[in-house]
């Protein structure tokens, strides 16, 4: 239990990982109840998406470990994927099924059987926006749909963890707001970490920020907390401080 | 076994989806017919059996296998849709016979589809059906032996081409084991290493099955060996999923 008396649903401790002399995590804890967004920003190759495999149960850690709903994601990783929905980065899909083949395929492998996978794969697709395109090769589609095709994939079974590495990225502004609308719609039932570029995303969605820059977490507050952090009050010049001193 | 399906019936499709498919059975059946016909003389040999077809096969597959698996994990890998795979709830195990249960249907579709040959034996003569049909069991045999090497050599690398050229050259060493070139090399060199050698031709065991002979060993050696080059598979995709 966390302070506010949420369940934690996402526990990371102490998570490194090395390629050969080359630190790309370093030493990353944190947890995420049920109700938080975690907006996990940093520049590039920070170490942002690494972190987030790791979670997945993707990439095997060098040290520490990450646990989802108390399951180990390296000892019982089965159970830990089962409660998490996950967006990799760039959102890949198979590009010669259809939307809605592609989906079936998901939520048959997530245990769903008969009627019920239809029953997913609609609310999947209609969470989405999919409906105009659910016939259609996922190749053939605009970048926009390709990651909302992942989106879909991610929340066709209603985890109550969900990890999205950059949701919003290649989406047009629209799309992109309908995306936080749907994270914001989520948040009470989930616990919830995206990894973004993009600042106002953090204000406009995310309950909680993190910082992450060479690997090591240099700042874990809420976003108001986070923009007192320099005197123009400005997210964009607070992430210029935090990354550039961490850098030089 | 659900999950293991699911995957294979995807991976299946994804085969027929693009015209990889088509392409690779009409080669198959018009390489495997010219040779049976032509260089096996199959008319002129008067006899109401399938060995020229038998006997050409083992080289044909070793062409084509690894032209089957080469995209099994190489192409998962340069698309990243590894990682969506592996971050759903299943194990790689799973995975890994999955996507291998896959080839190995279709390799049982493109040799279903040499029936034909069956016919005009059946019509020219009167010929052993059994030895017809245990033939069949070893061709299939070594197939799965060829795709087993096949999808370890692509869980090896993101690059297609290297995993085609790599199962080619693994299967080949597997394939010339029992051959006397190979054997009276070895024998007169490094006598142990030709004991072994023989012990692991695959085209060997699969000639037993040719002839009519189906027999527990052999059996059992394709099993293990089918088993091992799955379980290496595991092991690479595990070390080399993220680089």
């Amino acid at each position: 239990m966390s302070e506010t008396g949420q369940p934690i649903l996402i526990e990371i401790e102490g998570l490194t990982k090395r390629f050969g002399t080359f630190t790309a995590v370093d030493n990353v804890s944190f947890t995420v109840s049920r109700g938080e967004v975690v907006g996990f920003l940093g520049p590039n190759g920070a170490g942002k998406s690494t972190t987030m495999r790791m979670l997945a149960g993707f990439m095997i850690p060098t040290g520490g470990t990450a646990r989802i709903e108390g399951h180990d994601v390296q000892t019982d990783g089965v159970a830990a994927r089962r409660a998490l929905g996950f967006l990799p980065e760039g959102a890949p899909t198979y590009g010669e099924m259809s939307v809605t083949g592609f989906l079936r395929f998901c939520a048959r492998i997530r245990g769903y059987r008969g009627g019920e996978v239809t029953a997913r794969v609609v609310y999947a697709i209609g969470l989405t926006g999919l409906e105009s395109v659910r016939l259609q090769p996922v190749e053939t589609l605009s970048k926009g749909f390709k990651r909302r095709v992942g989106l879909a994939q991610a929340l066709l079974h209603d985890p109550p963890v969900l990890v999205l590495d950059e949701p919003t990225d290649g989406l047009d502004p629209n799309q992109k707001h309908e995306v936080r609308e749907l994270i914001k719609q989520m948040r009470p039932e989930k616990a919830i970490v995206i990894s973004t570029h993009i600042l106002e995303e953090v204000d406009a969605v995310c309950t909680r920020a993190i910082v992450i820059a060479n690997g090591r977490v240099v700042v874990d507050a809420t976003p108001a907390a986070l923009s007192e952090m320099h005197p123009s009050g400005k997210l964009d010049d607070v992430f210029r401080r935090l990354t550039l001193e961490e850098a030089a | 076994m659900r999950n293991i399906l699911i995957i294979a019936g995807r991976e299946l499709s994804a085969y027929f989806a693009t015209p990889v498919a088509t392409v690779f059975i009409v080669i198959f059946l018009v390489l495997q017919g010219t040779l049976t016909f032509n260089l096996g003389n199959f008319f002129d040999r008067g006899q109401a059996d399938l060995n020229p077809f038998f006997n050409f096969l083992p080289w044909v597959f070793l062409l084509l296998v690894p032209a089957i698996t080469m995209r099994l994990w190489a192409e998962e890998r340069r698309l990243g849709t590894i990682e969506l795979l592996l971050t759903l709830p299943i194990t790689q195990g799973q995975a890994v016979v999955g996507k291998f249960i896959a080839a190995w249907a279709f390799c049982a579709i493109a040799l279903a589809l040499t029936f034909p040959i069956v016919l005009t034996v059946q019509y020219l003569g009167d010929p052993d059906m059994g030895v017809i049909a245990s033939g069949y069991v070893g061709a299939l045999l070594i197939a799965g032996a060829f795709l087993s090497i096949g999808s370890a050599m692509s869980a090896l690398t993101r690059n297609q081409v290297i995993a085609f050229v790599l199962g080619v050259a693994v299967c080949f060493i597997f394939a010339a084991a029992s051959y006397p070139l190979v054997t009276d090399f070895l024998s007169r060199n490094t006598p142990v290493m030709a004991e072994i050698a023989r012990r692991f031709a695959v085209v060997d065991r699969y000639q037993d099955f040719t002839r009519g002979i189906v027999s527990l060993r052999d059996l059992v050696f394709f099993a293990t060996f089918i088993g091992f080059w799955l379980f290496l598979t595991t092991v690479l995709v595990d070390q080399r999923k993220a680089d």
